[in-house]
């Protein structure tokens, strides 16, 4: 087993991808925790933790359920925003909640505006102008997914999960796979249970997300 | 991905930029008579871009993005120069090639578009400057219109390298000295039309974006020319105005200068055989469907 863990950064400029280093992803039915496989159960208490405890917990749908392009999509989107909606409501004074889209994957230069959307090729202009503390990808294209979560692992000390529908992400600190509305709502149940038994890292996280 | 499929989400419709939102509310996929008088009522395909202030290329892009036929089907190849700096903020798709590797790209996207979409049209457009197109990229150039690809090709002349300081290129005009190429060019201006017509483009158009209908029209014959017969090619001058040193509101001027009759950007048509007579039965058919519109409109106020 690799000793490398999947860590927020910044850990350098280019940081090596998980699975050079020996990270493997989770079967069906488990998850990974810093690149140590875990069960599912346990990834979900962890992934309502680090939301919790976040000044800046945050959601990034990403196209795959901003456009409704089949039914399922648009499930999983109602799925997100209750899931945005429990995160709002559990978290307390001190803390932000905030959704904020993936629209495309254009490399959208000069022009993104990291008050509204996050672009893959250039995500932590929006970790940083927002002070983003803990995400979650969700609705993302792989490939897209794990350029933007090396690129936040290499340069912010963003906490990031990766709600995939595919197989996983080793890049991320904490991934489930194969997502669906049930394993979302499942998300929002657990963060709604854990609900004051979490100190919010108010001190730590002063000036959010470091570059 | 067709167009009825482009919605948002409605649980997260309030989040979405509003560029998005005015998109899929107000673009114009989809309009059978789309054209440059929708700019300013109607989202346009294009966002805010990085171009120069004033800079020609961008009229030009705003032209030709309100005029394609079919914009939601349409595929178009870009190659590295200031039009790169664009493609990003536009909504329609498209694809950066290499270096002059553009009219090889279309090539293969267009017949695996056929094969993949057998019952349904997809046009593919490409755009490149006159470096990646008559220079760096003349072979793939050529060699696309001689297997007769059915695909546009569009060069936006500017008659130098401009993004790149200003080098000497195959479309420069002769005695020309630019920043990069002080001795001046020694050569005559490269007769691509021409080469174009004899390569076996069915479509060939020679003129500058002053006049936004024309372009209109050049760039529907194009397409519609392309998707039915072969290859067609428009070389649109679309001034530098840093590299020939004018400034900002002197580019259209300076295309207006370049266009007069005995000027090297005159407008210049040539049409084959075959495309006349498209070019004819698709006239005589948006005739007859104006004019039951028409009627129609009449007997519903009447």
């Amino acid at each position: 087993m690799s000793e490398y863990r999947v860590l927020p950064g910044p850990e350098h400029f280019l940081p090596p991808a998980a699975a050079s280093m020996g990270i493997q992803l989770p079967n069906p039915g488990e998850a990974h925790i810093n690149g140590v496989i875990a069960s599912e159960e346990k990834a979900y208490e962890e992934a309502a933790r680090q939301f919790l405890m976040a000044k800046v917990p945050t959601i990034f749908p990403g196209p795959l359920v901003l456009w409704a392009w089949n039914e399922k999509a648009a499930k999983k989107a109602t799925a997100i925003r209750h899931l945005y909606n429990t995160l709002k409501d559990c978290v307390q004074p001190g803390q932000k909640a905030m959704l904020i889209p993936m629209p495309d994957y254009r490399p959208k230069y000069p022009k993104i505006n990291p008050e509204v959307e996050i672009n893959p090729n250039h995500p932590n202009l929006t970790i940083w102008h927002n002070k983003i503390d803990c995400c979650m990808f969700v609705g993302v294209h792989c490939h897209q997914a794990n350029l933007s979560l090396k690129i936040i692992r290499g340069g912010t000390s963003c906490y990031t999960i990766a709600m995939c529908a595919q197989a996983g992400h080793e890049d991320a600190m904490l991934s489930f796979r194969d997502a669906s509305v049930e394993k979302i709502m499942r998300l929002a149940d657990t963060i709604k249970r854990l609900k004051g038994t979490v100190q919010p890292r108010l001190e730590t996280a002063k000036n959010g997300a470091s570059s | 991905m067709s167009k009825e499929r482009i919605q948002i989400s409605e649980d997260l419709y309030d989040i979405m930029p509003s560029d998005y939102q005015d998109l899929v509310k107000s673009a114009t996929y989809g309009k059978e008579d789309r054209g440059w008088k929708d700019i300013g009522s109607s989202k346009e395909l294009i966002e805010q871009h990085s171009l120069c202030a004033g800079c020609p290329e961008s009229m030009a892009f705003r032209y030709i993005l309100a005029s394609l036929p079919n914009p939601e089907d349409t595929v178009m190849v870009g190659s590295t120069g200031c039009t790169s700096l664009v493609f990003p903020m536009v909504a329609v798709h498209n694809i950066h090639s290499l270096f002059g590797n553009q009219n090889a790209i279309a090539s293969g996207l267009k017949r695996a578009l056929s094969v993949r979409f057998p019952g349904r049209v997809k046009d593919v457009v490409v755009l490149a400057g006159d470096g990646a197109t008559v220079d760096i990229g003349l072979d793939m150039t050529l060699q696309a219109w001689f297997r007769q690809e059915k695909f546009t090709t569009i060069c936006f002349d500017n008659e130098l390298y401009a993004n790149t300081g200003g080098q000497e290129s195959g479309l420069m005009q002769k005695g020309f000295v630019a920043k990069m190429a002080p001795v001046g060019k020694l050569f005559d201006k490269v007769r691509l039309p021409e080469i174009a017509r004899e390569s076996g483009c069915h479509y060939v158009v020679n003129c500058t974006v002053s006049k936004p209908s024309l372009v209109e029209k050049v760039i529907r014959n194009a397409v519609h020319v392309a998707r039915e017969i072969g290859p067609t090619y428009l070389q649109l001058y679309t001034p530098c105005i840093l590299e020939i040193g004018k400034n900002s509101m002197e580019g259209l001027q300076e295309m207006r200068d370049s266009e007069k009759p005995t000027e090297r950007f005159a407008y210049k048509e040539y049409v084959s055989e075959p495309a006349k007579q498209l070019l004819a039965e698709l006239a005589a058919k948006d005739k007859e469907r104006k004019a039951a519109a028409k009627q129609l409109a009449s007997q519903a106020s009447a």
